[in-house]
């Protein structure tokens, strides 16, 4: 195992993160704060509670969620995306370093990336809204696994890729029509039970329903297949990058 | 001379068929300068690929010190330093940060000391706290370099090192890279200019159409394929060349002012004398004789023709 490999890019990629903080962070938290204002400030004091509970701390895990899983996919897809464009891949492909090291230093960053941006989110709503969270290192692992999986996801993105096109293509395609349609803003108990069904085929409802259980203790699935569908999705995605190295999938020639 | 590099039977068929190399044997001796010469396309970024990681082997093996490039990746990807043909670079990193980088990268612990003298042999010291997109081409080639030494590599690989740089530059990285021989690094380099193998490598290996054509010693290489040409410049242009004089396969210019006459420069018996003998006796007078060696390039396309 190569430590230093994995330490040398994990803090190339957070050095890239303090180069461009107001993209990495700040951009991200004011889209937050502003959907605080108007969801939870403007529109929200004119919804009834959902679950018991006032809309506008209502939707902060959801929120906290949306963000940090499309943040997570953007730093990673990037992360690996642009030294590919560069050409620069060519120093990591020729390194003494296996899938392992690679994840851990790009995977990890852009994990550490998103939860940083989840906790800033987190601190952002409580000047908005009342929160209380009654299970707070559950809600880490929530964090910590949502960052990993979507990071990995991310990273997958940024190997398959071969042009800015498809960088883009699935996370705005794809991955925000399920984070919008994840029960962010909703309960899925609000929708007409067609819609229910159908929804509980979207992963993000997964997350975002344990995530929120860990702070109201109310959820839309149970907790248990909530932890287990994200853990299948990390087996899977780390299923799929090392099938990529092994394969030197759009990797190596 | 032990080999640090063997190569055997490596061959490459790209997805689609193509066969960039085919059956390549090639073995480079510990601390020597090898010059893979080829045309565009035959095959000499491929075998570099290979060698490093890059490009997956379709069969054959490969050997670094001894390890397998597959089964000791590890071992042997520590001894190798690659600097690409292109100028790939991080752009807003700090020379410094980025050769740091490369070091960590290929497992080594910090060696601040080693960096230094790195990045001042290669005249970068003033710059390493410049961003990369700030230097010149030449000096972003010279980072490459850096960045391929920074884990204090036993081979290093030079694909195009001079492409695109200067005279002046051009020359100064040769000096640099007999500097680095006499370090004990193992220099390996593909090159389009014939002058640069020339002046740099103790052997050379010819590949075209992925497959390598010849290698050898450069001196013995130049003796063996170097014919060396005698040019009489006549006194008076020749209306035509006298009959006795057909068996020396001469060729007159154009202006038919000048006689060519190609000699093995090798044999006791190059038939020089007699020539000018029969040339004397025929009634030509000259104004100036001289010969030329066969350079390096006229010796590459040559066998690449063939």
């Amino acid at each position: 195992m190569n430590w230093r490999a994995a330490k040398a890019i994990y803090c190339f990629e957070m050095a890239r993160m303090w180069r461009t903080l107001a993209q990495s962070i700040a951009s991200p938290v004011i889209s937050t704060a502003l959907y605080f204002v108007v969801f939870g400030a403007a529109i929200g004091s004119r919804i009834d509670q959902i679950d018991g509970i006032s809309y506008g701390s209502f939707i902060v895990p959801g929120l906290i969620m949306m963000s940090v899983l499309t943040e997570s996919i953007s730093n990673a897809s990037f992360g690996i995306y642009f030294p590919r464009f560069t050409g620069t891949i060519y120093e990591v492909l020729t390194a003494p370093v296996s899938y392992i090291e690679v994840l851990l230093g790009f995977v990890g960053a852009a994990a550490t990336k998103s939860m940083l941006l989840g906790v800033l989110i987190l601190s952002t709503a409580f000047f908005f809204v009342p929160l209380e969270i009654r299970h707070p290192l559950l809600m880490i692992v929530f964090l910590i696994l949502t960052s990993v999986t979507f990071s990995l996801f991310g990273f997958i993105i940024g190997i398959w890729a071969d042009g800015w096109e498809k960088l883009q293509i699935i996370p705005i395609l794809i991955v925000t029509p399920l984070a919008f349609l994840g029960g962010s803003f909703y309960s899925i108990n609000m929708l007409p039970p067609v819609w229910q069904k159908v929804s509980l085929m979207n992963p993000v409802v997964y997350l975002i329903s344990g995530f929120r259980w860990s702070f109201y203790e109310k959820s839309d699935v149970n907790l248990g297949i909530s932890l287990t569908m994200i853990t299948v999705f990390l087996i899977a995605c780390i299923l799929i990058v090392r099938w990529m190295f092994n394969s030197g999938y759009r990797l190596r020639s | 001379m032990s080999e640090i590099l063997s190569i055997q039977n490596l061959n490459k068929t790209y997805e689609g068929g193509f066969q960039a190399l085919k059956n390549v044997n090639l073995f480079i001796n510990r601390g020597e300068i090898f010059a893979l010469l080829g045309p565009n396309g035959a095959g000499k970024t491929t075998l570099i690929g290979a060698v490093c990681g890059m490009v997956r082997p379709t069969s054959g093996q490969i050997l670094v010190d001894g390890h397998d490039i597959v089964q000791d990746f590890r071992r042997t990807r520590e001894l190798i330093g690659l600097v690409p043909q292109e100028l790939s670079t991080d752009s807003f990193e700090t020379v410094w940060d980025t050769v740091n980088f490369s070091r960590g990268l290929f497992g080594q612990p910090p060696n601040t000391d080693y960096v230094e003298a790195t990045l001042k042999n290669l005249s970068l010291w003033d710059k390493r706290k410049n961003t990369i997109r700030t230097l010149s081409g030449g000096m972003k080639r010279r980072v490459m370099i850096a960045k391929a030494l920074s884990h204090e590599p036993k081979v290093l690989f030079l694909d195009e090192p001079t492409a695109g740089v200067d005279v002046e530059l051009r020359k100064d990285m040769w000096d640099q890279v007999h500097a680095l021989q006499k370090t004990g690094v193992t220099i390996i380099l593909t090159t389009h200019y014939i002058e640069e193998a020339e002046e740099m490598a103790d052997r050379i290996g010819i590949i075209s159409k992925g497959e390598l054509i010849l290698t050898e010693c450069k001196s013995a290489l130049m003796r063996k394929l170097g014919r060396k040409e005698l040019v009489l410049d006549l006194a008076e242009p020749l209306g035509t060349l006298p009959d006795r004089l057909t068996k020396y396969k001469l060729d007159l210019n154009a202006e038919r002012t000048a006689i060519k006459y190609e000699f093995d420069s090798t044999s006791d018996d190059n038939g020089i004398s007699e020539l000018v003998g029969e040339l004397v006796r025929s009634g030509c007078s000259f104004k100036d004789i001289h010969t030329k060696q066969s350079s390096l390039e006229e010796i590459f396309i040559r066998l690449v023709k063939k």
